[in-house]
């Protein structure tokens, strides 16, 4: 056979004949709804493991478990598997009340044993619920009837808040004890609005509507979750109709897409915030600097060029959302405050004070191009610091044995929006997750944690917040808002805690 | 006689290389910075509670100690249990090597395709525009990395030209009736065309963005070998004989221009698994490269201790046999 130009073209196109052989399904219509999801869901069983404390995956488990109580779009608790719940007079107990008419995704009744099951399982200490320490504050937990109690063995004031955040997922007693953890992780069942159909890990899951859903059964009937945790893949799956639904993209595709006419776009504040922590190491120990450092960042600017202005400048750890937000606390950009601070301490543009801040690149939204344009700012008013860009498990372990830098861009997340688990757990020295470890502070924070007065505790964590924010003692920076794209047909409900809830998405 | 000692005395130094990579894979991501317990660190987390998880996982022993309790219960055939995911590591794993296989199969034969088109159209118009255009689409195709590759051609054919599927291995809401995970070659066992096309569908861009580079190279080697044939006597003798010059080309230089070529083709087989990493990861394609990203960003230690341990045995496994396949082949070595 001799080979000529057209013998080589036949060769070519049979070729690509092998590839167009496989057209893919198209996207099926609204009936199945599909959405594109940036992470993957590594397991099923919500309550143990990295998986449990992970807020990126949260969404996915609210989607076939329900929590101990219900958490709306705006972050307020209301009526969910719990109806009431409370502690007696004294706080000495507490009471929940647990509603009736719920059933398992396998069928069977859901009752206050399971209940009772799930908060005893979470407390002990060998199951590996990594939020153990507070569940453990609750013991002799019964069931009776339709009410569960428990006796408090350390008064937590925000026990029932951990009931729709991390871990506080109501799991199905007789069936988990019927099947395993492993048998579990096949097949998991809940009281959630979707039933697991199918999954392949690092692929996909496919739930089906749980027709008796307490909560009333969702729009659509089928929904396929797509697990691309690749940025432009996930755009490419939108834009060309195989996904209706999907987040997290970046702004400037976001802005691109919603102005294209086709697909429709929602962008709101969620409960996650950019901060810089500073460790009262070397120059952060010189107030002065600290107090430059804060006055000298633009964030407004900085969102509106890097971020093409989604997000919301914050000037403490919480959020308008939260509990303890209080609008009079201000560190305002001011250029002329951070030279003159500077100079209190004899640095300037000509001498200036250096230290080193640590950052991530790509872990959150132009995470390093702001720790870029903060040092650029900087600069101008007499503060060198050295970039070091590390991996988030890094900056986990630095954080953890208080070996942070003096500087440490970081993202934190409480979509219950207490200030425990915000300035409490990042400002409080002893706590693993701090590195400002000034007595004066935590001498202010220690009482708070027991409080039982709920206005006096969040006007103490107010005052811990103007206090931090008077000296300085961490940086925040914004609130993130989140991009979330959908096809025609569909209208997403964005929710502040971040998680995308197919059960939330109607018919449009 | 002496080719079975020769074959006893890879497999030993194949156990050897194995059982450094294990202890290095072992102490080294131990050593590196990032550990599980304080990624799964809620906010509020005491050091009791830092001690108890370290504890539940077995990081508070030894790295020696943890090295022993591993090797025993990897000879066992137990390589532990996933933190991140609780399951067992050999189960996970050998879960998910069945797809990388098969992308990367699909790969080469696709990059031998391509590459071998080139290398003969390349040998074949030698010397003319054809030959010019090749090189620079060679160029073109060396010098951008896969995952660029993978990029554009999402943007190709999963956006602007929508034919193939961007994401995972197969479409969620279809039933699969398979037995193993070699869900391809099952399919195509089972006469299931149906789903032969979709899950070439869901491979065909991974795959591409994995051969170009590769044809490139196989293209280029090829060719050169195949314009060095074409100078030889006995090649020149055929061409007495009257015969055209494709005929020339694949009936007489091939054969020998081949050999060098398959060498290259088995050492780039090797990385091309190891390709696998990133554009699985773009592709969302559901093989052990997707799993090792997570398994990495989680610190999930046991994990990645079972990944790293089957990449290296495919590694000296593949090595093995093109060795074994270059002795067969080439008559001067039958011997040795």
């Amino acid at each position: 056979m001799d080979l000529h130009r057209r013998s080589l073209l036949q060769l070519s196109a049979a070729t690509a004949a092998l590839g167009i052989t496989g057209i893919p399904a198209r996207a099926q219509g609204i009936e199945e709804l599909v959405i594109a999801y940036n992470v993957n869901l590594p397991s099923w069983d919500p309550t143990v493991g990295p998986s449990a404390v992970n807020p990126t995956i949260q969404g996915l488990y609210q989607s076939v478990f329900d929590q101990f109580i219900l958490q709306q779009p705006d972050l307020l608790p209301a009526p969910g598997l719990l109806t009431e719940w409370g502690w007696n007079d004294d706080k000495t107990k507490v009471s929940m009340t647990v509603r009736e008419g719920v059933t398992w995704h396998d069928g069977s009744p859901f009752t206050a044993e399971d209940v009772a099951w799930s908060l005893t399982r979470a407390a002990d200490e060998k199951t590996g619920n990594p939020i153990q320490f507070i569940w453990s504050t609750l013991g002799n937990i019964t069931a009776s009837g339709n009410t569960v109690t428990a006796d408090v063995t350390r008064f937590e004031p925000t026990i029932f808040k951990w009931m729709y955040f991390l871990t506080g997922y109501v799991m199905p007693k007789a069936y988990y004890e019927k099947v395993g953890a492993e048998g579990f992780e096949a097949a998991p069942i809940g009281t959630g609005p979707y039933m697991v159909e199918k999954f392949e890990r690092n692929a996909f899951v496919r739930l089906k509507a749980n027709a008796a859903y307490w909560g009333g059964k969702p729009d659509f009937d089928t929904v396929t979750i797509k697990f691309v945790t690749d940025a432009a893949a996930r755009v490419a799956e939108v834009e060309s109709g195989n996904a209706h639904v999907t987040l997290e993209m970046p702004y400037e595709e976001y802005d691109r897409l919603k102005g294209g006419g086709t697909l429709a776009g929602t962008a709101a504040p969620i409960s996650d915030i950019g901060m810089i922590f500073l460790n009262d190491i070397e120059a952060m120990t010189d107030p002065n600097v600290r107090k430059a450092a804060a006055h000298a960042i633009d964030k407004q600017t900085i969102i509106n060029r890097l971020l093409s202005g989604y997000g919301v400048a914050i000037d403490t750890l919480q959020t308008p959302e939260y509990e303890a937000y209080d609008a009079t606390i201000r560190v305002p950009y001011d250029e002329a405050a951070a030279i003159a601070a500077l100079a209190a301490s004899g640095f300037g543009p000509d001498n200036p004070v250096r230290f080193k801040i640590q950052t991530t690149k790509g872990f959150k939204p132009k995470d390093y191009e702001m720790v870029q344009a903060i040092v650029g700012l900087w600069r101008k008013v007499g503060i060198e610091a050295e970039i070091e860009v590390y991996e988030i498990a890094k900056h986990y372990e630095l954080r953890a044995a208080d070996q942070l830098a003096p500087a440490a861009f970081y993202n934190w997340g409480n979509s219950v929006g207490d200030p425990t688990t915000s300035t409490g757990f990042a400002m409080f020295g002893p706590s693993p997750h701090s590195v400002w470890d000034g007595e004066d502070l935590a001498g202010m924070i220690g009482p708070l944690w027991g409080e039982a007065d709920e206005a006096k505790r969040i006007e103490g964590w107010k005052a811990v917040d103007r206090y931090v924010a008077e000296n300085a003692l961490v940086i925040p920076l914004l609130q993130y808002v989140q991009p979330i794209l959908s096809a025609p047909g569909v209208t997403v409900t964005p929710h502040a805690s971040g998680a995308l809830l197919p059960h939330l998405m109607k018919r449009a | 006689m002496q080719a079975v000692r020769a074959i006893l005395t890879r497999l030993l130094t194949t156990a050897v290389t194995l059982f450094g990579v294990a202890v290095i894979v072992f102490v080294v991501i131990r050593v590196v910075p990032g550990n599980p317990i304080a990624m799964m660190l809620p906010p509020g987390a005491t050091e009791a509670d830092i001690a108890r998880l370290t504890a539940l996982y077995g990081l508070d022993k030894s790295i020696p100690q943890q090295f022993l309790i591993w090797g025993a219960g990897v000879l066992r055939g137990d390589f532990g249990t996933s933190i991140t995911t609780r399951q067992p590591v050999l189960s996970l794993v050998l879960g998910r090597l069945p797809a990388t296989l098969e992308l990367s199969a699909m790969a080469l034969v696709m990059a031998v395709v391509i590459g071998g088109l080139a290398a003969l159209a390349g040998t074949r118009f030698r010397e003319g525009r054809a030959e010019a255009a090749l090189d620079v689409a060679n160029g073109m195709a060396l010098s951008v990395p896969d995952f660029l590759w993978g990029l554009i051609l999402i943007l190709l054919f999963g956006v602007l030209f929508p034919v193939f599927s961007i994401s995972g291995r197969v479409t969620p809401s279809l039933d699969l009736p398979f037995t193993s995970n070699f869900y391809l070659v099952e399919s195509i066992l089972r006469l299931r065309l149906d789903l032969t096309r979709d899950l070439l569908a869901h491979m065909f861009m991974p795959a591409l963005a994995l051969a170009i580079p590769l044809a490139a190279i196989i293209g280029q080697l090829l060719k050169q070998s195949l314009k060095e044939t074409m100078h030889l006597d006995y090649v020149t003798l055929a061409r007495t004989k009257g015969y055209g010059e494709t005929r020339v080309i694949l009936r007489e230089a091939l054969r020998n221009a081949v050999l060098p070529t398959l060498t290259l083709v088995g050492v780039q087989f090797t990385f091309l698994i190891g390709g696998t990493v990133i554009i699985e990861r773009l592709f969302s394609y559901e093989g052990l490269g997707n799993m090792a990203i997570d398994a990495v960003i989680n610190r999930d230690l046991p994990l990645i201790q079972g990944i790293v341990i089957l990449f290296a045995v495919i590694f000296t496994g593949v090595n093995l046999i093109v060795d074994l396949a270059y002795a067969a082949l080439n008559p001067r070595l039958r011997n040795v």
